[in-house]
């Protein structure tokens, strides 16, 4: 295991993100409200770039307390989603959405004075 | 811990690649030795609406001429259109990304944009099709796709298939005249880069009409493919009770070829046109199985209805061949086996990719099925293909 160097904490704003080479590894590092999460750039479907596409949050069906249908609106959870056919992950958990038992593999991130490193 | 030099690139949607974008694409075919063998794409799209000021040019009637040109190739005037999300609201990012593409130099914008996605995939040859004339079949005036179409042919033969030997077509058939789909064989049968002619699917002209068989004849008789490109029509009456467009487009994309499979069987053309090689794409595999199944077993009960079968159904679907695209991934992957085993995977089935669209497919699809044998694997990505079409077998990608 080693550190590999991502990004100053004062160049990373809240939602951008960067995508590390480490090693063989590709992994993406996403800051999000404040927290850091890490995850393989590999998408768990046809192995497309998983961490590199639109990030959006979830659509809620709005069901109403008669069960009928009231419309749809964006949730709180925030998505990644692979560019190549749509996959949306969890950026809190790398869990995908459509089969949360599927996951990304996650990576831990440290930060060192103002340097953040992602752990591979 | 130690702190090794790490490379960070930041995410930005300013600019667009398709090398970049599909860089995971080509590290799988090296991963996998793509470059040591065949890889025939049968079904890969490129958007002709970008290229409709050339397109429109083709077109003889001045009046259709006039027409179209004035239109522009808005979403409404002179071509009709569909509603469907393709990008899903932007998540799909090379939908919008293409027009910052900036591809490799070639004859055409449109042949470097197709090379740079083969390269990156591995695929030696592709069959490229239209993307928003998939539905041109439901325009109201067939004289309109009669003359879309011969433009189109005539656009593609002169514009890209003449310049570019790795890609070829199977030509857009205007189905809503017959006489119009037979002149179009007649004209386009022998040009360069010609392997067969298309249907696209959603439409209501009956294949056991009559009025085709002469155009049936005269492509058995050249020795090319007729394929069934299927599509949705949301505007269909069933289709219509769908709210959202994954309904429309997991129903409809099966629905059309099933109808024509049917009609196709139970009419006897496979008698009729026994060496005519008839192909269906982008319906996935599954349909094909289960309407096996159905047909067989209403059949055998029901022989005076179709008198000219000699075999039952499945046994002439069985000859028929088939684009893998969008081929269905079940968690227990010994029904994807039996489904293969079904429709004689090693011989009739033919991997497609149907890039750039949005549920596209990479040759690892295939490539890494467990159930396969390598030869069993390089004939779906490429050797049946290749027989079919009378390609060289000599791989001419350059993979970055």
């Amino acid at each position: 295991m080693a550190e590999w160097f991502v990004a100053k904490n004062s160049e990373l704003k809240d939602g951008d993100r960067r995508v590390v080479t480490a090693g063989k590894r590709e992994i993406g590092v996403f800051h999000k409200d404040g927290a850091y999460y890490a995850y393989s750039n590999i998408c768990l479907h046809q192995g497309g770039p998983a961490c590199e596409g639109v990030i959006i949050n979830n659509v809620i069906d709005i069901i109403g307390p008669d069960r009928t249908y009231e419309g749809q609106k964006f949730g709180d959870e925030t998505h990644f989603v692979c560019p190549w056919h749509g996959w949306e992950y969890d950026i809190k958990t790398g869990e995908m959405v459509g089969d949360r038992r599927q996951k990304l593999r996650k990576y831990e991130v440290v930060k060192r004075g103002d340097d953040i490193f992602v752990v591979a | 811990m130690d702190m090794p030099r790490s490379d960070v690139r930041p995410v930005d949607f300013d600019s667009f690649s398709t090398p970049k974008h599909l860089e995971h694409a080509a590290q799988q075919a090296y991963a996998r030795n793509y470059q040591d063998f065949l890889i025939v794409d049968v079904d890969s799209h490129h958007y002709e609406n970008e290229s409709y000021a050339e397109v429109f040019e083709y077109i003889e009637n001045p009046i259709m001429r006039r027409d179209a040109i004035d239109s522009g190739g808005r979403s409404t005037g002179f071509l009709n259109t569909q509603v469907g999300g393709q990008s899903m609201a932007g998540r799909i990012i090379r939908n919008k990304g293409r027009r910052l593409e900036k591809p490799r130099a070639s004859k055409h914008r449109d042949i470097g944009m197709t090379l740079d996605w083969m390269d990156s995939m591995g695929v030696d040859y592709a069959c490229l099709f239209p993307t928003p004339m998939l539905f041109l079949s439901a325009h109201p005036v067939p004289e309109v796709e009669a003359a879309m179409a011969q433009a189109y042919n005539r656009w593609l033969c002169e514009r890209i298939l003449a310049h570019e030997p790795r890609i070829v077509s199977m030509l857009y058939l205007p189905f809503n005249d017959p006489d119009a789909a037979y002149k179009t064989v007649k004209e386009f049968g022998d040009k360069k880069g010609v392997v067969g002619f298309m249907v696209t699917s959603p439409r209501y002209k009956p294949v056991h009409d009559n009025a085709f068989m002469k155009t049936y004849a005269l492509i058995e008789e050249m020795g090319k493919v007729l394929s069934f490109h299927a599509a949705y029509n949301w505007d269909d009456r069933a289709l219509a009770m769908c709210n959202r467009f994954i309904a429309a487009h997991a129903l409809g994309f099966m629905w059309f070829n099933m109808v024509h499979m049917t009609n196709w069987v139970v009419n006897g053309l496979p008698e009729r046109f026994p060496k005519l090689k008839v192909m269906w794409i982008e319906s996935g595999l599954t349909w094909a199985y289960a309407l096996m199944q159905r047909l067989d077993h209403s059949y055998l009960m029901r022989t005076s209805d179709c008198p000219q079968l000699k075999r039952k159904p499945s046994e002439y679907m069985r000859e028929m061949y088939y684009s893998t695209q969008p081929m269905e991934m079940p968690d227990d992957k010994t029904l994807l086996e039996a489904t293969f085993k079904q429709i004689k995977a090693d011989t009739q089935l033919l991997w497609s990719s149907d890039y750039p669209h949005w549920d596209f497919d990479l040759p690892s699809t295939i490539y890494d099925l467990p159930f396969l044998d390598e030869k069993g694997k390089r004939n779906i990505l490429g050797g049946t293909a290749a027989k079919l079409f009378n390609l060289d077998t000599k791989p001419v990608k350059k993979i970055p």
